[in-house]
């Protein structure tokens, strides 16, 4: 794996890595994706890719509302809060939801 | 420089939140509760390790029912994916929304041309796929560089993207396609398109196509707008990044695959685009499939069986008005445009009149002009469909005058206004009180014209002779003797009468 990618892959996991890490963690993506590539080996010509692990569709649930937490509650892991929001420091980017 | 041509590009991303109590993967409101922010959360919608999502079936429906009205190809086989990326306002640090295997795509929807008198223009539809929105993030107006405040009650909300191609050629077409979406969701019961609390959303992409003088045609960058969060607002964002991306073009000539996708944001206050950030490129979303979620597989027959119950549209309801109430093309759209509730009032005004033309006539006039004045929906308007529709039937039965019937239906709306509730049986009370009934014994009218005939006979010669303006003052002394004829009917025995004479 190039160190370009590792460097790639790191900022995009918001990961400030060292030279010397990116080198190690480098070599040990390098090892996965290697191990990952003995796959390649196997003829899939005629078989039909798998959508997910178990052989299970259509799992739906009803419209119907449950309790959801309290608001202390939901708030409790938050590094900072006001009791009513989560803080987080200052956004510059504004981005809409849903994107 | 010599004046520019070029074909102006727009596709545009709708995102609409679709109408269901709970969210898209767990039992949390969808309510708009700005007020209580961070109270309609649980470990599912926050991301909390270990919580697993599981769809909502109405969701999926109110998903398929919105795709088939837009004319797309539903899919048998859909899944969901991640989409990564890290922001406050998304607690897991990824969406999961629909990548390569979206559960439809390629439809169309139809709007009217810039120019009334050019056919319809069909914008194609990319897709539609069913994804979870993210919460909000609210920032420090102080300039001060304070925190921003992230709530999360939206996070996990049912949204659709609807994705059209870049058929659209001007900001007009543009807001007409919004409009018309809105309108089609309306009808169709999916959303509640409240652009306000942002259950309806949209972006523009948006370019240009230079035209040379040669022929060739070179396209300019791309650039997403957003944060337009009214109709107005996106038609005044796309005029605006049009003309920028002109003057640009002549300024940098850039061409599209020169510069990153550019992302830029609407300040309706000074009524510029500004620049956002760059796009990222959609491989650094790294979809993958959720393994969380398990596909959705559907038969023809589902497809077909949701294809039936498919509630009428607009577009359809529009020709259904034209073809079998008598509306005019225009009619049918100023009603339809005001959306399911008053096109319910309209039908059920008509089916009760018993006349399409004359309860268009005075739902666009009348109802519309009060509704405006009183600012209040069609809903908490006093003068119910029921009223209406049978007042309009004393008109057509020739018991009311159009002006007696107007005449009651302001007392109608006095009475209201002054705190009475009204209700139908008012009509007949209204019409005895005030004698408006239209006359239909003719005994008493030959009555009152033979009289009149008597009182002034020289203007009565002069109608005979043919001097028909001499009839003014009879018909008003046989009115002051008959209240509540119909002067039109009174005009007419009357030559009768004398023509016989």
């Amino acid at each position: 794996m190039e160190i370009s990618d590792v460097r790639k892959v790191a900022s995009l996991a918001r990961l400030a890595l060292t030279e010397e890490e990116l080198l190690t963690y480098g070599r040990q993506l390098t090892g996965i994706l290697d191990y990952v590539r003995l796959l390649d080996e196997v003829d899939t010509q005629n078989t039909e890719p798998m959508p997910h692990a178990i052989a299970l569709q259509n799992v739906f649930r009803d419209d119907q509302r449950t309790n959801s937490l309290d608001v202390a509650d939901a708030l409790s892991n938050a590094p900072r809060t006001d009791g009513q929001y989560f803080l987080v420091p200052q956004i510059l980017e504004e981005r809409s939801g849903g994107k | 420089m010599s004046s520019l041509s070029y074909t102006v590009i727009i596709g545009l991303e709708v995102h609409t939140q679709l109408r269901t109590r709970s969210k898209l993967f767990c039992g949390c409101s969808t309510d708009f509760r700005p007020d209580a922010p961070n109270s309609q959360t649980c470990p599912v919608c926050l991301g909390l390790p270990g919580a697993l999502p599981v769809m909502n079936r109405k969701a999926f429906e109110l998903s398929v029912r919105t795709a088939l009205a837009l004319n797309c190809r539903i899919a048998e086989f859909t899944k969901w994916d991640r989409k990564q990326y890290y922001y406050p306002d998304l607690p897991k640090a990824y969406q999961i929304s629909q990548y390569d295997l979206p559960f439809s795509s390629g439809g169309w929807l139809e709007i009217a041309a810039d120019d009334p008198g050019e056919p319809v223009r069909r914008i194609r539809i990319t897709r539609a796929h069913l994804e979870e929105d993210a919460g909000k993030n609210i920032h420090d107006e102080t300039g001060r560089g304070g925190d921003s405040m992230v709530d999360l009650n939206r996070t996990g909300t049912p949204l659709l993207e609807i994705v059209s191609e870049p058929d659209l050629r001007s900001a007009a077409e543009a807001r007409r396609y919004l409009e018309e979406m809105r309108t089609l969701l309306l009808f169709i019961g999916v959303s509640d398109c409240n652009m306000q609390e942002g259950s309806l959303r949209c972006d523009a992409n948006v370019n240009l196509h230079i035209h040379h003088a040669d022929g060739s045609k070179t396209a300019t960058p791309i650039v997403e707008l957003k944060n337009m969060n009214s109709f107005r607002n996106v038609e005044l964002a796309i005029e605006y990044e049009v003309k920028r991306q002109a003057s640009q073009w002549q300024k940098t000539g850039q061409k599209i695959g020169d510069v990153p996708k550019q992302t830029r944001g609407w300040d309706a206050e000074r009524g510029v685009t500004f620049a956002q950030r760059e796009k990222e490129e959609s491989s650094d979303y790294r979809y993958f499939p959720d393994p969380d979620l398990v596909p959705v597989v559907l038969t023809v027959q589902q497809i077909e069986d949701a294809r039936k119950q498919l509630p009428e549209t607009p577009a359809v309801r529009r020709d259904r008005f034209q073809n079998q109430l008598g509306l005019t093309a225009y009619d049918a759209a100023v009603i339809i445009d005001q959306g399911p509730e008053m096109t319910q009032y309209f039908e059920h005004t008509a089916q009760l009149c018993g006349d399409g033309k004359t309860a268009a006539n005075w739902v666009t006039q009348d109802i519309l002009r009060d509704l405006n004045a009183a600012g209040t929906p069609v809903s908490e308007f006093p003068v119910t469909a029921e009223i209406l529709g049978t007042l309009l039937n004393w008109i057509r039965e020739g018991r009311l005058t159009t002006k007696s019937a107007r005449d009651v239906y302001s007392v109608l709306k006095e009475q209201a206004a002054s705190g009475q509730s009204i209700a139908v049986g008012d009509i007949e009370v209204i019409v005895r009180e005030r004698k408006l009934e239209t006359v239909r014994d003719t005994g008493a009218l030959q009555a009152a014209i033979a009289a009149a005939i008597a009182a002034k006979p020289e203007a009565a010669a002069d109608v005979k002779s043919g001097k028909h303006a001499a009839a003014g003052p009879l018909i008003g002394m046989i009115m002051k003797q008959v209240a509540g004829a119909d002067p039109k009917a009174v005009r007419e025995l009357l030559l009768k009468t004398l023509a016989d004479s």
